[in-house]
């Protein structure tokens, strides 16, 4: 593949952190050689996975990573003086060493286990938010904002009798700046927003947004849910407070994800939930907790999971972030191109800054039956609204159907997904 | 068209989709609402009911063809009908939709069609949604006779 596509194909360089131009392009055809799953056939048909938005598929190695936990290493942390005890220790201290390299945080001790990105939202907004908002305060969300970053805030501030703002967005699918400028004020106590939108696949300039909320001292929250698979994540750079994500989005397992957290203001953060792992000593009269992150890890940790999703990340820095984030905006312009001649289809979402999302509506087909028709091509997609319902709202759907890609989808999978497309028209004709 | 499509898409489906019968709301008549969690699609049914008899059928909402025709055919299979009678097809519905495909689907009459929904598993509740709403709808009338 030619390298000025490739360059001409990447972000401008405000919207991305640490990228650096690809040795070598990515071979998807050994990518998917990787991930066993995508060698099973749908219905007589090869499995076309186009919903890496919902979930992504796991490679091998973190396959056999929880298998040889679970089968040779299995031990509870922390309270154990024997080996294997030590052992599953020591494979989650290097894991959270390994989250932190992948996010370049500054310290390991900002990386706090969680069962997924809602997970750490809610635990912001327990912990954080319940100390820092008051009667009167605001925080500011988007109108692209996935349900898991609205409802903890709106019932923040139902509790504190604060108000939620929000940031609008403009017709392609970009947050207007200029309005989220004007919301920030002495009342803000926090910007939360996704770095990636999940039903749009906008990119968000997170740096910008960053500048424009620490220039008035209001830290920012971002959700790099659908971020951290598909780009290099520089959490130094991009300079954020709070920063999320769930393994299962980036080829690791399902009920493990990661707060990352500014270590000085998770040192002020009061424990989310109480228990094992949380504490210094305890007495009837009185506890002590421990400092952070193990204060806010309450209980036996998924521990497979996190060793699981350490194997997710090396396969991933294996490949290339940087290769995969070029291959995938490639493949995004084939896609896009391959959408809009299909007859009827129009695209929801089409910021010039964009991740593999590709949200859509056909004549006024309903998404679901979209959704069937491809499925019964072999092709998976999802329907609905994302868990994005003000936004659907905003672009006047109630639902719509979504392709998004990850590195193992190929130019074939788009013309999979073209050619189904075009049967839902002869269905509805 | 690929396999089992035609089943699910029968033409009977595709024209109460392109054109919904009884599409308005009744001012006035007792109404349920049905929603679907998965997809956020919403149905509100409405039912006039004049001595224990439907004597006139609406419904409002948003959907997918599946919902939509189900509800469009819906309302021309309980209008004239008692109460009773219609909450008797609702179940019969129900059961009939949630059986095994391929065993027979007896009495369905015009609402055969629905059937094929029992090879899309994920479908079922899009042909239910709108006979949740009027079951919804047809709560009050029972327990207010």
């Amino acid at each position: 593949m030619p390298m000025a596509n490739i360059q001409g194909s990447l972000p401008a360089p405000r919207y991305t952190c640490g990228t650096v131009a690809p040795r070598t392009p990515l071979d998807a055809a050994a990518v998917r050689r990787d991930f066993p799953i995508l060698r099973r056939d749908v219905r007589g048909r090869p499995l076309v996975y186009l919903d890496n938005a919902a979930t992504t598929q796991k490679p091998q190695r973190v396959i056999d990573r929880l298998v040889r936990y679970y089968s040779d290493e299995n031990a509870n942390v922390h309270r154990g003086v024997h080996l294997l005890s030590a052992e599953a220790t020591d494979a989650c201290d290097a894991a959270r060493e390994r989250v932190r390299q992948f996010l370049n945080a500054a310290d390991a001790r900002e990386i706090v286990w969680v069962r997924g990105t809602t997970e750490a939202i809610n635990l912001v907004a327990e912990t954080w938010g319940r100390a820092r908002v008051g009667a009167g305060d605001e925080i500011v969300v988007s109108e692209m904002e996935h349900h898991s970053n609205i409802l903890p805030w709106q019932a923040l501030c139902e509790e504190k009798g604060a108000r939620l703002r929000v940031v609008p967005v403009t017709d392609t699918g970009e947050l207007r700046l200029d309005a989220c400028t004007e919301l920030l004020g002495s009342r803000t106590r926090l910007v939360a927003v996704p770095h990636v939108s999940n039903a749009l696949g906008t990119i968000n300039p997170v740096e910008e947004l960053v500048r424009l909320a620490h220039e008035r001292s209001i830290p920012v929250l971002l959700d790099g849910a659908q971020a951290v698979a598909h780009m290099p994540v520089d959490l130094q750079a991009i300079g954020c407070d709070f920063y999320a994500f769930s393994a299962h989005k980036v080829f690791g397992p399902t009920g493990i994800g990661v707060l990352y957290a500014r270590a000085s203001l998770l040192d002020e953060m009061r424990p989310y939930q109480r228990g094992g792992g949380t504490i210094r000593s305890v007495s009837f009269e009185e506890t002590l907790y421990a400092d952070a992150p193990g204060r806010f890890e309450a209980g036996t940790p998924h521990i497979a999971g996190i060793v699981g999703l350490a194997a997710a990340i090396e396969y991933l820095t294996d490949l290339g972030i940087a290769q995969v984030a070029a291959y995938e905006q490639e493949l995004l312009a084939a896609a896009t191109a391959a959408l809009s001649e299909v007859p009827g289809l129009r695209l929801i979402g089409t910021a010039p800054h964009k991740a593999g999302i590709l949200s859509f509506a056909i004549d006024d087909i309903h998404p679901h039956d979209v959704g069937t028709i491809l499925d019964r091509s072999g092709v998976a997609i999802r329907a609905g609204h994302h868990c994005c319902q003000p936004l659907m709202a905003r672009f006047g759907v109630p639902a719509t159907a979504r392709a998004s890609l990850a590195c193992y989808n190929t130019r074939e999978d788009v013309q999979a997904l073209a050619a189904a497309l075009r049967t839902v028209r002869t269905v509805f004709a | 068209m690929t396999t089992g499509l035609d089943d699910l898409y029968q033409e009977v489906i595709l024209d109460h989709n392109r054109h919904p019968r009884n599409f308005r709301a009744l001012e006035g008549a007792a109404s349920g609402e049905a929603f679907n969690r998965m997809c956020g699609d919403r149905v509100t049914a409405y039912v006039r009911v004049d001595a224990g008899v439907i004597a006139d059928v609406g419904f409002q909402g948003s959907g997918c063809a599946i919902s939509r025709a189900s509800a469009s055919l819906m309302t021309e299979a309980v209008r004239a009908k008692t109460v009773a009678d219609a909450a008797a097809l609702i179940e019969r519905l129900h059961q009939a939709l949630l059986s095994p495909p391929g065993s027979t689907v007896d009495q369905l009459g015009t609402l055969a069609p629905l059937a094929g929904v029992r090879q899309f598993p994920i479908r079922i509740k899009c042909a239910l949604l709108a006979w949740d709403a009027l079951r919804a709808a047809l709560a009050g009338q029972l327990t207010s006779r």
